[in-house]
């Protein structure tokens, strides 16, 4: 895909304040940045690992976008859904239609979609549900002029949810797509 | 007269495993509690093995044994305490005395050195037909004892069964500890009774849906370490893998078809979540199935020439057969407005499934020609079921004390565990074929 994964460390940060204000500091945002990336390669103990895995992404502050500016239109970029539903709700179209119009008239801006779902039902299906969710809402960009080029979509599925709890008000709040900056 | 050898060995054995510490992987272990009902469960004596003069066994392999037949739920082993006498040989066995503490079957057996290690022999005895049923010796190094012991509980489970055990085969499973940036998410693969866990791969993105090559010796896996979902296929000796799938969309839900070749995935490159197979040999993918809706957690009939997956074409989550290659699809699962994630049993009879019932997910085994739909489990979000190779259970993820732990079920009812760590949440176990 093309480079709309990248993210800055001020939309991050953004994240976090939307969290607090959420009455959550718990759990943040997959794109947090980790010094590296990770991925321990195999093991049977004796052997030596030979995967090398990704090599971390360079996160650098950049330009802070107006999505950053808690006074913006674009500062609200969740769209929550109902249960087992990819559907937009009408609440959220003027959400969607505000950040279509700053990408409309930013075409250098790209952004990821991330899909992600409550942890109820079976992790591969949810999978796909996030990702059905996130391609819901860039059909509606793209209905709305954005460039096909501008956004990517990811899924997370209930792996990286933002609330912890097994109940419905966790499960609500993690039914979700975020426009990643 | 076997006394006090065996309490030194105790001693011996208790050194040992201290020391032990030091051999063993840094990756927690799986601790089991055994949760099912032992009422039907056949009464057993696996007899303390002898241990010739100066030799330090390793391990205590009638303990092993003995852990490995209670865990099928099959079996009710006296404990060591209620045993009036400890033979370790043919000629020191007094059946009747065994038939009259009420037990059916009775297990003895020796550990003597030998060039490669020890020499481990081992015979059952039918308690009230009064003759013995079987007779082995097994070579073991020092580092194989575990791995013997497994095989003797899976030769005694067999002899008596007629089912081939499982005490030797492995579980794959995921654990989890931390959250957002503290996330930590591990693939690991240990022995069936929990011990061994070995760390196949680690990151602080999360890692998916472990399924197993159907010779063992492989599991293909979805990570995120890249930001995205692929799928990798990894070899456990070498520790050698491969990235499979990596297209734009999803990349989930891998499943090895019967023969090793084909790898059924789901992906949504093509603007919905779809399932294909990979050629492994040939690289060829084939995409199977075309409908708007979700379609995904492909699994292969035993024959290899069906695929069954959840769909929620008809306007909920259900499970659909269609042929390997593709084309149209017949639900299959009857009861319920949500159903997911199915598996067929290793003869192909019945299928083991995600299911809702009153609000709750739970494990339910569908007898694919009957038409019966039977609940095996009681949590709230229990998912992700597993055939043992053998049929006889069900392994999967459950919540207890608000953690994410393993649990084993006996299809027949009865028998079943809880496998846990000490911290963090498990999830995912996949139960590994008969190794070759």
């Amino acid at each position: 895909m093309h480079g709309s994964l990248r993210f800055t460390l001020s939309s991050l940060v953004l994240l976090g304040l939307v969290a607090g204000l959420g009455g959550c500091a718990s759990t943040p945002p997959p794109e947090l940045p980790e010094p590296a990336p990770a991925t321990t390669a195999p093991l049977p103990p004796q052997r030596v690992p030979e995967v090398s895995t990704a090599p971390a992404e360079t996160i650098r502050p950049t330009y802070a976008g107006p999505w950053e500016d808690p006074s913006s239109p674009l500062y609200e970029r969740t769209i929550y859904f109902d249960y087992d539903s990819a559907e937009i709700k009408p609440e959220y179209v003027a959400l969607m239609r505000t950040h279509a119009r700053y990408l409309g008239s930013h075409t250098d801006t790209r952004v990821t979609l991330e899909g992600h779902t409550d942890e109820r039902g079976t992790r591969e299906y949810n999978l796909a549900l996030g990702d059905q969710r996130a391609e819901s809402v860039r059909r509606v960009m793209l209905a709305e002029g954005v460039l096909p080029d501008q956004m990517a979509t990811l899924s997370y599925g209930e792996e990286r949810p933002v609330e912890p709890g097994h109940n419905e008000q966790s499960w609500r709040r993690n039914r979700r797509v975020i426009v990643q900056y | 007269m076997s006394r006090t050898p065996r309490l030194l060995r105790l001693l011996l054995v208790a050194a040992l495993s201290l020391s032990g510490i030091h051999l063993a992987v840094a990756a927690p272990r799986l601790n089991i509690q055994i949760t099912g009902g032992v009422e039907a469960a056949q009464p057993i004596a696996v007899v303390p093995f002898g241990v010739s003069e100066g030799l330090i066994p390793p391990v205590d392999v009638a303990a092993i044994v003995s852990a490995d037949l209670a865990r099928t739920g099959k079996f009710r082993p006296m404990p060591t305490r209620d045993m009036l006498d400890m033979p370790s040989r043919h000629e020191d066995v007094d059946l009747r005395d065994w038939s009259l503490l009420g037990v059916n079957n009775l297990v003895i057996g020796r550990v003597e050195a030998d060039s490669v290690g020890f020499r481990v022999s081992v015979s059952l005895y039918d308690v009230f037909r009064g003759n013995e049923l079987t007779s082995e010796t097994l070579i073991s190094t020092k580092n194989g004892m575990r791995a013997t012991a497994h095989r003797i509980a899976d030769l005694v489970y067999e002899k008596l069964t007629g089912q081939k055990g499982v005490a030797s085969t492995r579980i794959a499973y995921i654990t989890s500890t931390g959250s957002g940036d503290g996330l930590r998410v591990t693939l690991r693969v240990a022995d069936a009774d929990g011990y061994n866990p070995q760390t196949i791969v680690s990151s602080g993105e999360p890692i998916m849906s472990p399924a197993w090559s159907p010779d063992g010796r492989r599991l293909a896996y979805v990570s995120f370490e890249n930001k995205r979902p692929a799928i990798y296929v990894q070899e456990l000796s070498s520790g050698r893998r491969e990235l499979v799938a990596s297209y734009p969309g999803i990349n989930g839900s891998p499943a090895f078809s019967p023969d090793g070749v084909r790898l059924a995935m789901t992906l949504s490159k093509d603007g919905n979540p779809e399932i294909y197979t990979l050629n492994m040999l040939s690289r060829e993918l084939v995409r199977l199935t075309d409908h708007y809706a979700i379609d995904t957690e492909p699994a292969w009939s035993p024959d290899g020439r069906s695929i069954i997956f959840t769909s929620d074409r008809g306007g909920s989550p259900q499970i659909y057969r269609m042929s390997a290659s593709g084309g149209a699809a017949q639900r299959i699962s009857i009861d319920g407005d949500y159903n997911g994630r199915a598996s067929y049993a290793p003869d192909g009879s019945s299928v083991a499934m995600v299911t809702r019932i009153n609000g709750s997910f739970r494990i339910a085994v569908l007898d694919t020609q009957r038409g019966i739909t039977r609940l095996l489990s009681s949590g709230n979000l229990d998912e992700s079921p597993s055939f043992a190779p053998n049929g006889s259970m069900v392994i999967y993820a459950t919540i207890h004390g608000g953690r994410g732990v393993l649990a084993a079920a006996s299809v027949e009812g009865g028998g079943g565990q809880r496998l846990s760590q000490d911290s963090g949440q498990v999830r995912e176990p996949a139960w590994s074929p008969f190794m070759r």
